[in-house]
């Protein structure tokens, strides 16, 4: 659903979806010359909803009071595009650095890339005052192998009193980089959003190419996505649950859970040509057929086992128990409130998942078991990742069992002028993407989102009144993305 | 702890060979000396910088610490420092806002040392190209001395790009 609205419209348009419990998924701006836009997207209970709002001038009504969630997204669009949320609570900037001058905006359609002279970075933090509070600031280079962002934590003795986050540094160009590719080139690039949900991307992105097209892909092609998809969960499940073990100095757990994700990844590169299946989901289909799947029924079964030993090992280790237990916790009030999304909101009590709620095949074909908790805290974190690890292990059994035969790619048409969208839940929580064509066929505008946006919000509520030591657990029991939100 | 050792022992050693170094990878000449050279391929400190990859590579940075690579038996492991590196691990095309950031971080490691640019971004800026946010390859903004190509390069190229780079030219 996609309706034209004015700016008074859009913001009560905002108001009804907020009284009827929808979900802000993305927000977004773009330069229409003579004119401008301002888009939103919103979970609904009957499905997605996407309204525009045409704009003459490049200002609209802030809508992060009705939902917080959409505060840093009104701040990138401006940075972006210049278009102004009025009212606003925060107006800093946020994907902006030094590398180009406020007042350029490079979305704007008569914007060239260019070398800017590097402008003065200031950014006014806020400040914690009072007697014994000082001051951590982190990154944006860390300490271990991890993207980089600022962390700026306020603290008195060991206790968190408070952290801001600064992110932005790894903010690449994506979106003005789609404009100068094909549709199809943009696939590729779509796929690199954020490289560890690169199949969520890739298939978000044909998706929505493949509905300008007018065509849907073989069953075999969404089959074998669907192969895909789950894949990437238990690849990236199998990392953290690794990294979560490391980082309470249960290295044990590190080497097993990785020598178990390496062996799966040896597997989908024999299989699909690539171990983290980049380039796999194309429009149109999935770049390779799955000739034999004995290899992965295998691996399947060696997971399965091992797993549901490492997962008996981490809940009787006390060490461990006594580290994740309450540590990090997002009660389910404040993580419906700030709007909280996928894997980490389903620990906090808001039971949403696409495959579920929105399914699109091959999820039509098979019950899934959502996983959820209510405690909110790393060890509910931790349990939600073994409860989707085994139950994407089954699913992916159960889409080789009912693997449709017939081809796996269709011919793609040249894509209908008009703007589209893809929204696949990646293991981190909902990917979507928005497609605008223009009447050459070309990328007049895309728009990615990652459910990091909503969600490192929820890591700085997270963190309050822990110790700073503990800081890196919480992290990575998010694990969230830098890549996708910077963009 | 009975389930945690059985584990251990049932999983046994899972290590395989380490690769050989390859010049076809050099950027720049050999620029450390070979005593320099020897000390390095022995006892080598990484830091590792994310200067605005997609995350691809650090997937495979950190499998080159899984058991199956096991990149601490050659004498190599990561810091927490640049203060404590002898090679920079960097990947990315460069945004431009971690140049700074990137080149503070080459002032602070200590000579004598060498750069590693991994993974297509980090050689020619991949996809991303050069924009008014990417400054592209890692070359463009540090020296570097050994570049290792893919998208992402698998562990063992990540590997011998890092050997290359501590190995004597013949």
């Amino acid at each position: 659903m996609n309706s034209l609205l004015n700016r008074s419209e859009f913001r009560l348009q905002v108001e009804a979806l907020k009284a009827r419990k929808a979900r802000l998924i993305a927000l977004w701006a773009s330069h229409e010359p003579p004119g401008h836009a301002i888009d939103a997207a919103f979970a609904a209970p009957e499905g997605l909803v996407w309204i525009t709002a045409p704009l003459t001038e490049p200002r609209y009504p802030a809508i992060d009071d009705l939902f917080p969630a959409a505060s840093r997204m009104q701040r990138a669009a401006y940075d972006l595009a210049g278009v102004r949320a009025e009212g606003s609570g925060d107006e800093r900037k946020w994907l902006r650095h030094g590398a180009w001058p406020d007042g350029v905006f490079p979305l704007r359609k008569d914007f060239t890339s260019r070398d800017f002279e590097r402008a003065r970075d200031q950014y006014p933090f806020v400040r914690v005052e009072g007697e014994g509070v000082h001051e951590i600031p982190v990154g944006p280079v860390h300490a271990g192998t991890i993207e980089p962002g600022h962390f700026r934590f306020s603290i008195v003795g060991e206790e968190v009193q408070r952290l801001e986050q600064r992110l932005g540094y790894k903010h690449k160009g994506i979106e003005k980089r789609f404009e100068s590719l094909t549709p199809l080139q943009g696939a590729r690039l779509a796929g690199r959003v954020s490289g560890d949900s690169t199949v969520a991307y890739a298939w978000a992105y044909a998706m929505a190419l493949e509905a300008a097209c007018g065509v849907e892909v073989p069953p075999r092609a969404a089959w074998l996505r669907g192969v895909a998809l789950e894949l990437e969960r238990i690849s990236n499940h199998l990392g953290d649950l690794g990294y979560l073990g490391n980082d309470v100095a249960l290295s044990f757990g590190f080497f097993q859970f990785w020598r178990l994700k390496e062996e799966l990844l040896r597997v989908s590169k024999q299989l699909f040509g690539h171990r983290y299946l980049m380039d796999f989901v194309v429009p149109g289909g999935v770049a390779a057929d799955l000739a034999d799947a004995a290899p992965l029924h295998r691996i399947l079964s060696v997971l399965k086992s091992e797993t549901a030993t490492l997962r008996g090992i981490y809940e009787e280790h006390a060490g461990a128990q006594d580290r994740f237990i309450m540590a990090g916790q997002v009660l389910p009030a404040l993580a419906e409130r700030l709007g909280m999304t996928g894997l980490p909101a389903r620990a906090s009590g808001q039971a949403f998942d696409l495959r579920v709620d929105h399914a699109v095949p091959p999820y039509t074909a098979v019950s899934l078991r959502k996983a959820g908790h209510t405690r909110g805290d790393v060890a509910a974190r931790v349990s939600v990742r073994f409860d989707e690890l085994a139950e994407s292990l089954r699913l992916v059994g159960e889409f080789l069992a009912g693997l449709p035969s017939g081809p796996a790619r269709s011919e793609l048409p040249a894509p209908r002028a008009g703007r589209t969208c893809g929204w696949v839940e990646s293991w981190r929580g909902e990917v979507f993407i928005a497609l605008d064509i223009d009447a050459d066929g070309r990328l007049r505008r895309v728009h990615a989102h990652d459910p990091s946006w909503q969600n490192w919000p929820l890591l700085e509520r997270a963190v309050l009144g822990n110790i700073v030591p503990d800081f890196p657990l919480i992290n990575k029991s998010f694990n969230l993305s830098y890549s996708g939100q910077d963009l | 702890m009975y389930q945690l050792l059985r584990q251990i022992v049932k999983t046994g050693i899972v290590t395989e060979p380490a690769p050989e170094a390859n010049d076809a990878l050099r950027v720049l000449g050999q620029q450390l000396s070979e005593v320099v050279l020897r000390h390095f391929g022995r006892a080598l400190n990484i830091r590792h910088v994310d200067a605005g990859s997609c995350n691809g590579c650090e997937l495979e940075i950190h499998a080159c610490n899984s058991q199956h690579y096991n990149l601490e038996r050659l004498g190599m492991r990561f810091v927490a420092s640049p203060r404590h590196a002898d090679l920079l691990l960097v990947t990315g095309p460069v945004s431009r806002n971690m140049e700074e950031a990137l080149k503070r971080t080459y002032d602070a490691t200590p000579e004598p040392k060498l750069v590693v640019a991994i993974g297509d971004c980090g050689c020619d800026g991949g996809i991303f190209s050069e924009s008014y946010a990417s400054r592209g390859r890692v070359s463009n903004v540090i020296p570097v001395d050994v570049a290792e190509p893919g998208c992402p390069p698998e562990p063992l190229a990540i590997m011998q790009g890092i050997l290359t780079a501590v190995t004597i030219t013949r």
